[in-house]
């Protein structure tokens, strides 16, 4: 069952010897006992999920201790890796073959949220915590919550791993957010929520330091109550008063993790597919990575269309269907040449999209990864894709 | 000018999983609706300047812009006005505390301390009420807004399936801020009037098995909570240039590699090894995906809404492309 190895050389066939760019060596990536965390990011509907589900695969089944943290996997998906459960807790995934293991679990953000209050407060706090409507709220619908947690989690097993020696490999599927990068901005933008005047705001009604209330605080405190309402102001302000303690550990930790993701250890592999929206989103993404001194590893273009065979152009096609048409004898060949000359058009249209990001990010190392024909839902798709990333060309 | 097929309609939801198209077929269902002296409003709410793209005009404001004239009518009467705008929660904020609060310099302070940036990003369901509020004030001008146009229909660009329900207000019990006060009281109006005829929520989906099982799982989601489910839009549906007893043939390896070569000689190319065993293999891999499509395709068929149908265009998606589609829309009835 192990995915064969095969030399690092390999002949550059299908769209990617359309451009100069550098290939990304996957295998390497996944031997190097260094890389200790893959981070897969990108836009919404680039198969992000897949892709991080099928490098853990390939990196368990060339015999890594790996564990992946998905997001929302598709159902079937999920199911044949043992995940639909949502117990926020790595399982075994059945039928890895080779020498490694992989484990996968499925981020419950309300879960992991809950579990961070439990372990930092006393069960007292906790419970003052977990009841308060604001933080069920704020932990069940925050558009930030989910990216948060996620890094949390990550953090989490990282730990753990390191302590008992359980994988050597975790594997990150990042939530499907609005935009690629708010998966970087909110664990910041959290902490800087915790430390920002705001939270001094309501916290001092319950302080109390005269000094504090301001002529503006005053203001904006009336402001507030006006417009949400004065129960809701006080549920908000019961919360940071209950959670204030927790703040610290918080910062910290987003703070470790970030760090943690700077590290070398880690790889950043940005996803996305042959199109404007999604390679737009990867090149800001590139751009962002880069300034936060995170670690690239390269760009995956997903669903690339399958090269064309033979050399007739999508004109030549197009002419030659034409003058079948006028004679009617054969509309099946045809069709056949009109869907030559279709993919012929495609096909060059997905290679200039990927020399402009080419030209603007020359550095980014990419695997191409062709469109396949069905859907990925059981380990053998996952395989498949998995020796499609790593460059072996599809049988 | 009304939907056809949703003549009530005034408010057209368009949503999607990501990577199916949802922001193209709302600006092609936008121009399809700007008939000859209409005006119809484009919305984008996820901040990503989509719509400028589109059309090729520059960034967005927070203000509504002209963007392109609707598509032309088929007695050639000229199309109507197309605008658009871009709503970014901050603004959106700040608008709303102005109109409703008369908040000039406490709402100056509210950003100085933070408070629009906690609105807007931190405090769970507020930026949605924000969002979701602007688009209402849009569709239901009032006396408030002087001077505003008044729009025929409004087309919002909106969050993908999986997180419309919840944006359209369905949590708002749940999320703790918008409970009670005036932002309940807004939440509230807005809520009645995506819960009434005035409004259909559209769903783009392609033909393949997650962004279906997306958009099944979305009208489910909808249908629960009383949200107007409005058609489905199929997009970038491949071409038909193979009919089905071609494509039986295809997969029944019916077609040999001599008639071919023969067909193709006659056709005036070379008809050589190479090419006719390419040609082949795309017709094995079309077979493929055509079979996958047609097995998505009868699912859609069994959620019994109104379908629509728009075709993969292989040179891209640009302005010309756009009056296309809305030609498509309209001719199907749905613009």
């Amino acid at each position: 069952m192990t995915a064969p190895r095969r030399s690092r050389a390999r002949s550059r066939v299908g769209p990617q010897s359309l451009t100069g760019a550098k290939t990304l060596d996957v295998d390497r990536l996944l031997d190097d006992p260094r890389t200790g965390i893959i981070v897969c990011c990108g836009s919404g509907g680039v198969g992000k999920t897949t892709t991080s589900a099928a490098l853990a695969l390939r990196a368990a089944e060339r015999g890594r201790r790996v564990v992946v943290l998905t997001i929302d996997p598709a159902r079937r998906l999920a199911q044949s890796m043992g995940i639909e459960v949502l117990d926020n807790t790595p399982r075994p995934v059945p039928g890895v073959g080779g020498a490694g293991r992989l484990d996968a679990m499925m981020l419950d953000m309300k879960r992991t949220f809950d579990e961070v209050v439990e372990s930092q407060a006393s069960p007292e706090k906790a419970r003052q915590i977990l009841e308060n409507p604001f933080y069920v709220a704020l932990s069940s619908s925050f558009a930030g919550t989910q990216e948060y947690m996620a890094m949390e989690k990550l953090g989490q097993i990282h730990a753990d791993a390191q302590r008992d020696g359980t994988y050597d490999l975790i594997v990150v599927d990042t939530p499907p957010s609005r935009s690629a990068l708010d998966f970087l901005d909110a664990p910041e933008r959290l902490s800087s929520f915790l430390d920002g005047r705001f939270i001094k705001l309501l916290l001092a009604p319950a302080k109390g330091p005269a000094r504090l209330m301001s002529a503006g605080f005053g203001m904006v405190t009336n402001a507030l109550a006006k417009i949400l309402g004065a129960q809701v102001l006080r549920d908000m302000q019961t919360f940071v008063a209950a959670f204030d303690t927790l703040f610290g550990g918080f910062r910290l930790r987003a703070q470790k993790t970030f760090e943690l993701l700077q590290a070398d250890g880690t790889a950043f592999l940005v996803v996305a597919a042959p199109e404007p929206d999604a390679l737009r989103e990867a090149a800001y993404f590139v751009e962002r990575l880069s300034e936060d001194e995170m670690p690239l590893a390269g760009l995956v273009v997903n669903r690339a269309s399958p090269q064309p065979m033979g050399d007739v152009s999508a004109e030549e096609a197009m002419a030659a269907a034409q003058r079948l048409r006028k004679d009617d004898a054969d509309p099946r060949t045809a069709g056949l040449l009109r869907l030559h000359a279709d993919r012929v058009r495609i096909v060059e249209r997905e290679s200039l999209l990927r020399r402009r990001f080419e030209a603007a990010h020359p550095q980014v190392p990419t695997a191409v990864v062709p469109a396949l024909a069905g859907d990925v839902h059981d380990l053998a798709g996952l395989r498949q894709v998995g020796a499609l990333l790593a460059g072996e060309r599809p049988t | 000018m009304s939907s056809r097929d949703f003549p009530q309609v005034r408010l057209h939801i368009v949503t999607g999983k990501g990577g199916t198209g949802k922001s193209t077929v709302a600006a092609s269902l936008a121009l399809g609706l700007a008939a000859a002296g209409t005006n119809v409003l484009l919305c984008e709410v996820e901040g990503r300047q989509g719509i400028a793209r589109m059309f090729d005009v520059e960034p967005l404001p927070y203000a509504e812009r002209r963007v392109a004239t609707g598509l032309p009518g088929i007695d050639g009467q000229r199309g109507g006005v197309v605008h658009a705008l871009h709503i970014d929660p901050e603004s959106a904020l700040l608008e709303y505390l102005s109109m409703y609060y008369k908040l000039g310099r406490a709402g100056r302070a509210l950003d100085r301390f933070g408070v629009v940036e906690f609105a807007t990003t931190i405090a769970p369901g507020v930026r949605d009420v924000l969002l979701t509020g602007k688009v209402y004030e849009a569709t239901k001008r009032n006396a408030r807004n002087k001077n505003a146009i008044t729009y025929d229909a409004v087309v919002l660009d909106a969050p993908p399936t999986g997180r419309i329900a919840q944006f359209l207000g369905v949590n708002h019990e749940l999320a703790g801020l918008a409970r009670m006060g005036p932002i309940k009281s807004q939440a509230d109006s807005v809520t009645t009037l995506f819960h009434s005829k005035r409004t259909a929520v559209h769903l783009v989906t392609v033909l393949e098995e997650m962004p279906v099982q997306e958009t099944t799982d979305g009208i489910a989601e909808l249908r629960k909570h009383d949200l107007p489910v409005g058609g489905v839009v199929v997009n970038q549906v491949r071409p038909r240039d193979l009919d089905d007893d071609d494509l039986a043939a295809v997969r029944a390896g019916a077609v040999t590699k001599r008639q071919l070569a023969a067909a193709l000689t006659r056709s005036g190319l070379s008809g050589d090894a190479e090419m006719v065993m390419g040609l082949l293999a795309e017709a094995r891999d079309h077979a493929e995906r055509r079979a996958l499509e047609d097995a998505q395709r009868a699912l859609v068929d069994e959620l019994d809404v109104p379908t629509y149908e728009l075709p993969l265009l292989v040179g891209g998606v640009d302005l010309g492309a756009l009056y296309e589609l809305a030609g498509m829309l309209r001719e199907q009835g749905l613009a």
